[in-house]
């Protein structure tokens, strides 16, 4: 256990280091006013002018409109996959709803994966249209972050900057460096980076064993870094192409961290009150731990019906125990329970784990951070939700100081709380919604591996990922219907862009605004008092709204198991 | 006028008694108000609403026996719903009430009287009877001793001592007289002596006191935009609850056939649950919160011409305070004797003393005590004395006594007048006027015939408490500015000993708007008093502008408050009376969201356990059976409100703190307590219904 | 204020002017810069650097590829130790319409997704309990190491926990005439720790360990 906790202190040690580095450069990305000289030569092909000052409304166009001329370029190379040459194994295109889903899928960021990554996409596929387009809705997110945090800081400002400068920039000077660097990393670990689509072993017990290789290197280092998750293999990062030591596993967890958490900093920075940064990390941090713990000793303690199977579950210096179906051995149950909170944390939604096998409380845990969907979140849209919920909490206690509620010196008024209730409400209407609907269908039941709560879990998941961008799965459920595809593709769309653009609508009122200075009259956000009471609202609120689901799910289905319940 | 308002406590007041509630007609309000018009104005309670009339019909199909669960359960659920409904109209009724009775008060001032109109604006013009209520603006009234002042007007000649405490509340008379800064006078108060011709600058129903009712009554009482923004956020809420509720049923449905068996969960207990968890107590109490902050800031005899006003109170950074009457008595006293060198104090004080003797002002009296403190000198008769009183040409006065000429003035004055008899003005005498400038005070010089005796220190007196007031607002975070026509030095000086943040000295009307503007540009709210004509411009800049009653017209209609006491420290009392609204709403919602979370515990248990009964577990508090469970959280929930509505009207505790301990006090009242409070109540009710669910 | 509000009265067409060519030259662009260029020049450095692992760390014995080092085998015969439990499907030789199990398919990863009150999952862990005890010689009642019942998260899972490489160590030795000794220090050489002495926890490459038995064993056993 001593081990564990020194793994989990370690990496979170180290993530904290990079939180300045990394914030440092993305302010400077944000703010800088040369551009260099790729990036000219893009706004030339581009045919934009990068001194546009863009409205809030501008910038949400030029971001809507440029991901659906991706979107739409990416489902067209997956309906002619199987025409483009250089595929050894000639795999087909994919049916339109198919492609429709992918695309939609991967532009939202979310990652959700209704296909089989090694039987239905070839190499050309699982670079143009994949690795793009985790690429562009990663860059997209974290530009939106930076037109949102522009928005806040300003003061009397009609605009919150240009869409296609922080689009260019994020890629150019963030994404591709890192991710370049990165992967040479991964494939040292040994991560496949190959044109060639397999290799043929002879197994030992004289077997034919097919291993598919391809550029899963450069694919994986963007799945993290961009917060997308979807994997080049269907069992995702528990490959062990995918992730193939205890190493790359932190690396990638690391990575998922990376931009959201360093994005704290960026705010700090940019609203030129750096400890507002820090009491959002802490915010984050706080949620994350508590949740951490959860899970590790939820699956550490492992399933107390294998314990009557005379099944040795114990901790020692021989095994990792704990609850190990569904994980693989060399992450045991400290880096795959590291992974589970970090990846439904910063809403990446790759797994090191299959998650429909955690024990009920370790399930419940992505399922919740999902709901909450601001514990470091998604690349930048995580920093942009936990804003929300900064708003919605100044405005809850910030009445009992007296005054109308302040956010960074900027009243809240009607106008913003519209805005930023809408946000909030996008996301519990899709996921609650939806999952009432799957519930009244009929069809559902078929689609299910599990019954009993299990089976309910499975569907609340998919709609709780589908709508938080996440793409992880209680892949027990087979949603490759459509039905799960149409809902869920719905979900996604509704969990991206219903709670990006209003955010953006309450940074561009916001930027209009002049500020109040601050003094003991006013009540201070970068307090230790506030995080906590951020947390607590982000809980309630959260909390509140999903806890009648998560009792007819992980709850109910933990408290069943520990009586011995099967279904 | 109150001298020490400054440091009177939150709730003292100058108005009337209290009048006693009575109950019948809010009890009857309460049920008037249950027309679907009325509670569709209030999303949060139309819900509520709502349900109770769907738990009513599931009754009565249980009655026919085809019910979704026992008929006493869903009975006792719906009448508990509309008892939920019916504390909120009661809270409402309640608030308004406490406005009826001053409006009637009011009312009963506004008689309907007939007015002299003149054809010309003299008192001997052509004049005949005209009702008050057809009276243009523009008309010219007659008003004699006796009578009542029909409209709103402005005096454009003559001079009359004028009872205002009908408005006021203020028994001594005030006068009013054509010109100046006096000339305005109100419907509904009465010419005591003399007569006055007014011009009317009313419309017929928009005078004064008509305006007065209106808010009174609440009639014209539009959402504040704080207001807004919290039903915003109601709203939202209610909508997540209501989805959070309608989902379950499904929930419960496609769990009962995954764990095949169990119940699915009736819509009574949905609706209970929706109930519960949608903020009622806030939902119920915000109109009333409103309603009862317009009506203490009545009670402390300010009138705000409309509740955004008074919203704006609470978020001011900066008061814009006028020295005299607000920081400073309005009159300078006495202090010290500076004999010049050579010059014996006592000979001073006594010459001092004899040129006050005539001198009525507060100033020539403080002197004339002074005097007699010190140095025991009493006053006496003055035989063949020939007083000569202060003009403005001379500035100075004095007295000539048995051929002296004995005067006090300022010191240019006294310098022209000893000089010009051939006397020396000393230079150590002007050394002790800069001194005494210096320090914040008025020299006044005392000379006898050609000989400067020396100088009387006359100081201004700081208003007891004050000083603690401002650092008070200081630790709140509002900046106190002290506004003078003293010159930098004096203004320098008593900014020091007031303790006020920053000080405008000679001070011009264009000076004062010019720093409101300054202010509001750097993103500050701004809050002052005024009562001039020239006061106008900037009170109408004014985020927050309290007119004094006494001032002009114009004065008045540019302010956005105006305080019947004519006290410019009432502007601390309006900040207070802001501040605490906001408060209030903003504790009860927390109180509100808090509550939630032991109703979860109270119902979700309930609501499942006959599908799943290990989540009995969650039964925390050991309620006795589903039923009682939900009865005791619908019931808490209906109770809640009963309870605060006291909490409403009064508004919670303020106190001038910093707003991270404002903060932390109120989390812990309202957030711990919103969490704790229920657990404790719902438990008890349990208890009380265990035998009979 | 005044420019937000003015974009408000030009409408939906001001918002979306000249957006449309660059939203569609971007896609373009950016698929060629990060669909194409950022994994070539990928491809083509990794195999400058490392050769070796960017084809997939395949182990090549006798000149013939017998596995990857990362990818996990299905061993049953007694003389190797046996990997993990997977449940990864395959198309059925006799009906490739069909799917049935076959483990350690490395053409298509999966797991079981069963929850922890599946009743499937526990009837699975209590049979493989059972047949794993009766394999190694274990009493009916004695414990065994979750990771020998619990199938993996891939299916390719190529490593086994010490405890349950020792537990086999016994029946390996005993197949293949070893001296148990000699297994054992196999089993400890093959078993690696905490990467960079802190990350992840111990465990046993079981493909490896398999290829040093093999190459201890003097006897090798016939191929076929």
């Amino acid at each position: 256990m001593e081990h564990d906790l020194t793994q989990f202190a370690l990496i979170l040690a180290i993530m904290a280091g990079l939180v300045f580095v990394l914030g440092k450069w993305m302010t400077h990305l944000f703010v800088s006013p040369a551009h260099n000289i790729i990036e000219r030569g893009t706004y030339r092909l581009l045919g934009v002018d990068p001194a546009e000052k863009m409205s809030w409304k501008r910038y949400g166009m030029v971001l809507l409109l440029s991901n659906a001329a991706m979107m739409l370029l990416g489902y067209l190379l997956l309906r002619v996959q199987q025409y483009i040459p250089g595929d050894a194994l000639e795999r087909a295109s994919q049916s339109p709803h198919l492609a429709f889903n992918t695309a939609a899928s991967f532009i939202t960021n979310t990652n959700w994966q209704s296909y089989s990554g090694e039987t239905s996409l070839s190499n050309f596929s699982q670079m143009a249209v994949i690795t793009f387009l985790m690429t562009v809705s990663a860059a997209t997110g974290v530009a939106a972050a930076g037109g949102f945090i522009r928005g806040l800081s300003r003061k009397s400002a009609a605009d919150i900057g240009n869409y296609w400068v922080d689009f260019t920039r994020v890629i150019f000077r963030l994404l591709l460096p890192i991710c370049f660097v990165l992967a040479l990393v991964y494939v040292w670990q040994g991560i496949p980076q190959t044109l060639n689509a397999e290799a043929i072993a002879n197994t030992l017990e004289g077997a034919r064993q097919q291993l598919i290789v391809g550029p899963v290197a450069s694919l994986e280092t963007i799945k993290h870094i961009g917060t997308n998750g979807g994997g080049f293999f269907a069992m995702n990062s528990a490959h062990p192409f995918e992730n193939p030591t205890p190493l790359t596993n932190t690396l990638h967890i690391l990575s998922m961290l990376l931009i959201p958490s360093a994005l704290t900093y960026t705010f700090g920075s940019m609203i030129a009150r750096r400890r507002q940064g820090w009491a959002f990390f802490a915010a984050f941090l706080v949620m994350f731990l508590g949740f951490l713990a959860l899970v590790y000793s939820a699956e550490r303690a492992g399933n107390p019906m294998f314990a009557s199977a005379g099944v040795d579950q114990a901790q020692t210096q021989l095994q990792a125990g704990g609850n190990m179906e569904g994980k693989e051995l060399r992450f045991g149950i400290a880096q795959t329970s590291l992974f589970v909170t970090t990846t439904t944390a910063a809403t990446t939604g790759s797994v090191d784990a299959m998650h429909s096998s955690l024990t009920p409380l370790g399930g419940l845990v992505p399922i919740a951070e999902m709901m909450l969907n601001n514990v470091f979140g998604g690349d930048g849209v995580g920093l942009i939700n936990l804003v929300t919920y900064a708003i919605l909490t100044v405005f809850l206690v910030g009445m009992m100081i007296g005054r109308t509620p302040e956010f960074l010196g900027k009243k809240v008024e009607a106008r913003e709380m519209k805005f930023v209730m809408l946000a909030v409400l996008a996301h519990p209407f899709s996921i609650l919604g939806f999952t009432a609907l799957a519930c009244l269908t009929p069809s559902t039941l078929a689609s299910l591996a599990n019954m009993g709560p299990h089976g309910f879990s499975e569907v609340l998941y998919a709609y709780t990922s589908g709508t938080a961008n996440n793409g992880s799965a209680f892949a027990g459920l087979n949603a490759n219907t459509p039905f799960f595809n149409t809902t869920i593709g719905l979900a996604m769309l509704i969990g991206r862009y219903l709670t990006l653009l209003p955010m953006l609508a309450v940074a561009g009122v916001m930027a209009a605004k002049t500020t109040v200075p601050e003094g003991p009259g006013t009540l201070s956000t970068s307090t230790p008092l506030f995080t906590g009471l951020l947390v607590f609202v982000v809980i309630i609120v959260g909390g509140l709204t999903f806890l009648p689901a998560l009792a007819l799910g992980p709850i109910v289905e933990h408290l069943l198991m520990l009586s011995g319940t099967t279904f | 006028m109150s001298q020490v308002d400054a440091t009177a406590p939150l709730g003292a007041s100058s108005g009337g008694s209290p009048k006693p509630v009575k109950w019948a007609s809010v009890i009857g309000e309460a049920f008037k108000k249950l027309s679907p018009r009325v509670q569709s104005k209030n999303p949060v309670m139309f819900v509520v609403y709502l349900g109770s009339i769907v738990t009513t019909l599931l009754w009565v199909q249980a009655l026919s026996g085809k019910g979704e669960a026992s008929g006493a359960f869903i009975f006792a659920v719906a009448i508990s719903l509309w008892f939920t409904v019916l504390f909120a109209n009661a809270a409402e009724a309640l608030a308004e009430g406490r406005g009826k009775a001053q409006a009637d008060a009011l009312r009963a001032t506004r008689q309907r009287v007939v007015a002299r109109m003149l054809k010309e604006p003299r008192r001997d013009s052509e004049s005949w009877p005209q009702p008050s209520d057809e009276l243009d603006v523009g008309a010219y009234l007659l008003v004699e001793a006796g009578e009542i002042i029909p409209t709103d007007g402005e005096v454009i000649e003559g001079a009359a001592s004028v009872d205002e405490s009908a408005i006021t509340g203020e028994s001594a008379p005030v006068i009013r007289e054509a010109g100046g800064d006096f000339c305005s006078v109100t419907g509904g108060t009465r010419v005591l002596s003399d007569w006055i011709v007014i011009r009317v600058t009313a419309k017929p129903g928009e005078a004064f006191l008509d305006r007065m009712i209106a808010m009174v009554e609440g009639a014209k009482r539009g959402k504040t935009p704080n207001e807004i923004a919290l039903t915003i956020l109601l709203v939202a809420l209610t909508l997540i609850f209501l989805l959070v509720c309608a989902t379950l049923l499904p929930f419960s449905l496609f769990s009962t056939v995954l764990n095949g068996s169990g119940s699915v969960v009736t819509i009574t207990v949905l609706i209970a649950l929706l109930v519960c968890l949608i903020p009622t107590t806030i939902g119920a109490l915000l109109s009333a919160i409103g309603i009862a902050g317009m009506s203490r800031m009545i009670k402390a005899n300010v009138l705000a011409t409309s509740g955004r006003a008074i919203e704006a109170a609470g978020d001011v950074d900066v008061l814009l305070l006028d020295k005299t009457g607000t920081i400073t008595l309005g009159n300078r006293e006495a202090a010290k004797f500076h004999p010049a060198p050579r010059m014996d104090e006592r000979t001073l004080a006594d010459a001092a003393q004899l040129a006050s003797l005539a001198d009525e002002t507060p100033e020539g009296r403080s002197i004339v005590v002074l005097a007699k403190n010190t140095f025991n000198i009493r006053g006496r008769e003055l035989h063949g004395a020939e007083t000569i009183a202060f003009s403005a040409h001379t500035r100075m006065s004095g007295i000539n006594l048995d051929g002296r000429q004995i005067r006090k003035g300022a010191a240019s004055a006294i310098r022209a007048h000893v000089e010009a008899m051939g006397g020396v003005f000393p230079q150590e005498i002007t050394k002790i006027v800069e001194d005494v400038a210096r320090r914040g005070s008025t020299p006044l010089v005392v000379s006898d015939d050609i000989h400067v005796l020396g100088v009387v220190e006359l100081k201004d007196i700081i208003k007891g408490g004050i000083k603690e007031r401002f650092a008070e607002l200081r630790g709140m975070g509002i900046k106190t500015v002290m506004i003078t026509g003293d010159n930098h030095l004096t203004a320098a000086a008593i900014a020091a000993e007031a303790g006020v943040d920053d000080y405008l000295a000679e001070a011009t009307p264009e000076d004062k708007l010019q720093l409101i503007r300054k202010y509001q540009a750097e993103g500050r709210l701004v809050a002052m008093t005024g009562d001039g004509t020239n006061d106008a411009p900037a009170l109408a800049q004014a985020d927050v502008a309290l007119a004094m009653n006494s001032g002009t017209q114009a004065a008045k209609e540019a302010g956005n408050m105006v305080d019947l006491d004519s006290n410019p420290t009432k502007l601390l009392r309006v900040v207070e009376v802001g501040k605490q609204m906001i408060m209030t709403r903003g504790s009860l919602t927390t109180f509100s969201v808090a509550n939630d979370l032991a109703k979860y515990f109270a119902i979700i248990p309930a609501a499942f356990v006959a599908t799943y009964p290990p989540l009995a577990v969650l039964n925390v508090m050991g309620l006795h059976s589903p039923a009682s469970a939900i009865l005791s959280a619908v019931i808490f929930n209906a109770l809640i409100i009963v309870a605060l509505i006291p909490l409403a009207l009064r508004g919670v505790q303020y106190r001038a703190e910093p707003a991270a301990r404002l903060l932390g006090r109120n989390l812990l009242i309202y957030g711990l307590g919103g969490i704790i409070a229920p657990f404790i109540g719902i438990k008890l009710i349990d208890i009380l219904l265990t035998p009979f669910f | 204020m005044s420019d937000v509000s003015n974009t408000t009265e030009n409408g939906i067409l001001s918002l979306t002017k000249g957006i449309a060519r660059p939203a569609l030259v971007s896609a373009v662009f950016f698929m060629v810069v990060a669909g194409i260029a950022y994994p070539l020049v990928t491809t083509g450095v990794a195999n400058i650097l490392f050769p070796d692992q960017a084809q997939g760390s395949l182990i090549v014995r006798d000149g013939q590829t017998v596995g990857s080092r990362l990818i996990g085998q299905y061993f049953a015969r007694p003389e190797y130790f046996h990997g993990r439990p997977s449940v990864t499907a395959g198309a059925d030789p006799n009906d490739p319409s069909k799917s049935i199990d076959q483990p350690y398919n490395a053409g298509a990863s999966a797991a079981s997704n069963q929850g922890a009150t599946s009743k499937k999952l526990l009837d699975a862990v209590n049979e493989r309990a059972r047949a794993y005890r009766e394999e190694n010689g274990l009493a009916p009642d004695a414990p065994v190491p979750v990771d020998a019942v619990t199938a993996s998260g891939s299916g390719l899972d190529p490593h086994i926990s010490v405890a349950n490489a020792r537990l086999q160590a016994a029946r390996v030795a005993r197949v293949r005439g070893l001296p148990p000794a000699t297994v054992l220090a196999l089993v400890n050489d093959h078993t690696s720790g905490p990467q960079i002495g802190a990350l992840g926890d111990p465990r046993v490459n079981v493909l490896e360990l398999n290829l040093a038995l093999d190459a201890a064993t003097t006897a090798r056993p016939a191929a076929q």
